[in-house]
């Protein structure tokens, strides 16, 4: 056990991270009548993968036809395990939250015929405007306080806990209901604005008994100038490829599939944007992605007359489709009071086996997040008993002071180093195979003991000590995962075994930390009704 | 990653320790932010985004340091510039998003790619 908490707050909805998601959830739950606390690890604004850089999103206009026709090519691409009814509810609930995010002020482009475009947005603008409108929806928010375990009693979820890294102060919140939103699991790999997104809900929830679903589906990588950050491909559509003698090795226009890492594991890959080749085509371009920019012009590269090297950065299961099973329709998980939204939960039901990468998972994040809000506020008015009063107890097993095993100190930079070591490789993790796989894991499973050592002094190496146990663990389910389906299906490729395998088409659910179980869960891809998208009140200029 | 602060232009209002992502400020007894985790940064170029003062500066290179000259920052126009292309602070003069050009960007990348693909 430890300690009681420097600060303590009780609410009915507790939301933890402060991405697209979480800030979705928090106004959802906060527009539903309860007493809303979002927690972020870093702030609500500037948190997750969407912040710094532009975001496309999937607005497709209420025509049914064209929407059918949509869900019916997005369930052919997932290779059998989305849900139609789910990606209908999905382009329902976007289409309407984005109304709103143009009445709250965001100032959408015109496109060719002068209407408001509004399958993009720009992160920063986007962000800024989510922060207000969650503190308009009076939601209680904490900046900088990493949550690190959650409570619990015989009645499920009750809070969480966790630390001020401002002042090292402890706190713990209080609540009927938790919804994770911590997003995916990148291993500090630098893609844009993805070292917030370590795992850490994920393993909060698994500490709880809840279930993981689609954690092979993880074979993501971005591309990005090698020196930089910005991991944001579209630009890419207007460059020739060279490689390190200068020779073109493809002119741009379609490229296949597998292009970049082919390219990039014979050696290194140039790139220049040759077909952005008049003045006002390279204005257009830097006005439709400025931060993109933003590396060059500060080292002194000229992307349009200039040869500049690239290099893939992998994007875990924030580009994957893997994460915290749901089980009910308002994003509920199999633990009472429990739920999940973003990156964090599985998007299986809208992605299926493929990436839900760009426009789909950012209408994840606002649909998810609004669904998890409505249920979590449902939940916590069903409540009868405070949850202050409720006997609770942190739940965490791994990398916590309180769980420590032996008396070595977690080796923090070692083992995250070894982690990656595991994730990042092509040859590993893009270009699967078995015996490469099994060896991985083995080697990520004598990782584990390391990391229930003890915490050194600080709140850095507390909060940093729990994402190490986080990120091995996420490794752990991904490689174990992977190895279970022996099949190639969606953006899970194994070299052994080419194409799907019919037996294999239904998900994989894993459980448990030290020892990890798996069970199939067969999916129904049509049929069923689609639930009405959550109405909130009129958007007004925030 | 974040190479400099400015202490001849930080207002040390605390706002970049706050919107740090990835925590890798600590303020000093004056109230002035240091890079105390260099290695936390991620590049995202949040910090600057939100910096009042114009102050800070990050580097195009996430993996390794690269040595920086304010003087040369500033005669380079690169002191806040992220900060003034997003429109932050410009009370709405200045906005990245109103300016987005998406939609002519799709066309031409549909172009190219139907060009490239007889």
């Amino acid at each position: 056990m430890s300690a009681p908490a420097d600060e303590t707050l009780s609410a009915d909805v507790l939301v933890i991270g402060g991405g697209p998601a979480g800030a979705w959830a928090a106004w959802s739950a906060a527009s539903h009548g309860a007493r809303t606390v979002l927690a972020d690890k870093g702030y609500l604004g500037t948190s997750g993968a969407t912040a710094p850089g532009g975001t496309n999103f999937l607005y497709v206009e209420p025509d049914d036809a064209k929407r059918s026709r949509m869900v019916e090519e997005r369930l052919a691409s997932g290779g059998g395990l989305s849900e139609g009814p789910w990606i209908y509810r999905l382009m329902e609930q976007a289409y309407l939250n984005i109304h709103l995010v143009e009445q709250w002020g965001y100032r959408f482009p015109l496109d060719e015929h002068g209407n408001l475009y509004k399958a993009h947005m720009q992160g920063p603008e986007y962000m800024e405007l989510m922060r207000r409108v969650v503190r308009k929806a009076g939601v209680h928010v904490l900046d900088q306080h990493p949550a690190l375990e959650l409570l619990s009693d015989e009645h499920g979820v009750g809070g969480a806990r966790g630390v001020n890294r401002l002042n090292g102060r402890s706190w713990e919140v209080r609540a009927h209901a938790v919804i994770i939103a911590t997003g995916g699991c990148a291993f500090l790999s630098k893609g844009l604005g993805c070292n917030v997104q370590t795992g850490d809900g994920q393993l909060m929830a698994s500490e709880l008994g809840v279930e993981m679903s689609g954690m092979e589906f993880s074979r993501q990588y971005a591309t990005t100038a090698a020196f930089g950050t910005i991991t944001r491909n579209r630009l890419l559509s207007f460059a020739s490829f060279y490689n390190e003698q200068g020779k073109l090795v493809h002119e741009g226009g379609p490229r296949g599939d597998h292009f970049f890492a082919v390219q990039l594991d014979k050696g290194p890959l140039f790139a220049q944007l040759t077909h952005a080749d008049t003045p006002d085509k390279r204005e257009i371009l830097r006005a439709s992605t400025p931060l993109w920019f933003v590396p060059f012009d500060r080292a002194g590269i000229d992307p349009f007359t200039q040869k500049f090297p690239i290099a893939m950065r992998y994007e875990g299961t924030i580009r994957g489709t893997g994460g915290i099973r749901i089980v009910g329709e308002d994003c509920s998980t199999a633990v009472q009071g429990l739920y999940a939204a973003g990156d964090a939960a599985s998007r299986e039901k809208t992605a299926g086996a493929r990436s839900g990468g760009g426009a789909y998972n950012a209408s994840w994040a606002i649909a998810s997040g609004t669904w998890a809000g409505q249920g979590a506020a449902r939940y916590a008015a069903s409540q009868k008993v405070e949850a202050r009063q409720r006997e609770l107890r942190p739940a965490g097993r791994h990398g916590l002071e309180h769980t420590a095993v032996t008396t070595d100190p977690i080796p923090v930079r070692e083992v995250v180093n070894r982690v990656q070591q595991e994730m990042f490789p092509l040859r590993i993790n893009y270009f699967r195979s078995e015996p490469v796989l099994a060896a991985s894991l083995e080697r990520l499973n004598q990782l584990w003991p390391l990391v229930q050592g003890s915490v050194s002094p600080g709140v850095t190496a507390a909060v940093q000590s729990r994402e190490a146990a986080a990120m091995v663990v996420n490794a752990r389910w991904m490689y174990t995962a992977a190895l279970l389906r022996k099949e190639t299906r969606g953006m899970h490729t194994m070299a052994e075994y080419p194409v799907a395998d019919e037996r294999l088409a239904h998900r994989l659910l894993l459980s448990g930390t030290d020892r990890i179980t798996y069970r199939p869960e067969y999916v129904k891809a049509r049929g069923g009704s689609v639930l009405p998208p959550v109405i909130v009140k009129e958007g007004q200029p925030i | 990653m974040i190479e400099l602060v400015s202490e001849d232009r930080c207002i040390t209002c605390g706002l970049c320790v706050r919107v740090c992502p990835t925590n890798v400020f600590d303020s000093d007894d004056n109230g002035l932010p240091v890079i105390a985790r260099q290695e936390d940064c991620q590049t995202c170029f949040m910090c600057e985004a939100h910096c009042p003062a114009d102050a800070l500066y990050v580097a195009h290179h996430a993996d390794e340091k690269v040595e920086v000259e304010e003087a040369d920052l500033i005669a380079r126009g690169l002191l806040g510039s992220w900060r003034a292309t997003i429109g932050f602070g410009s009370h709405g003069a200045v906005s990245m998003a109103a300016t987005d050009t998406t939609p002519i960007l799709r066309t031409m990348r549909a172009s190219i790619q139907s060009e490239r693909s007889v």
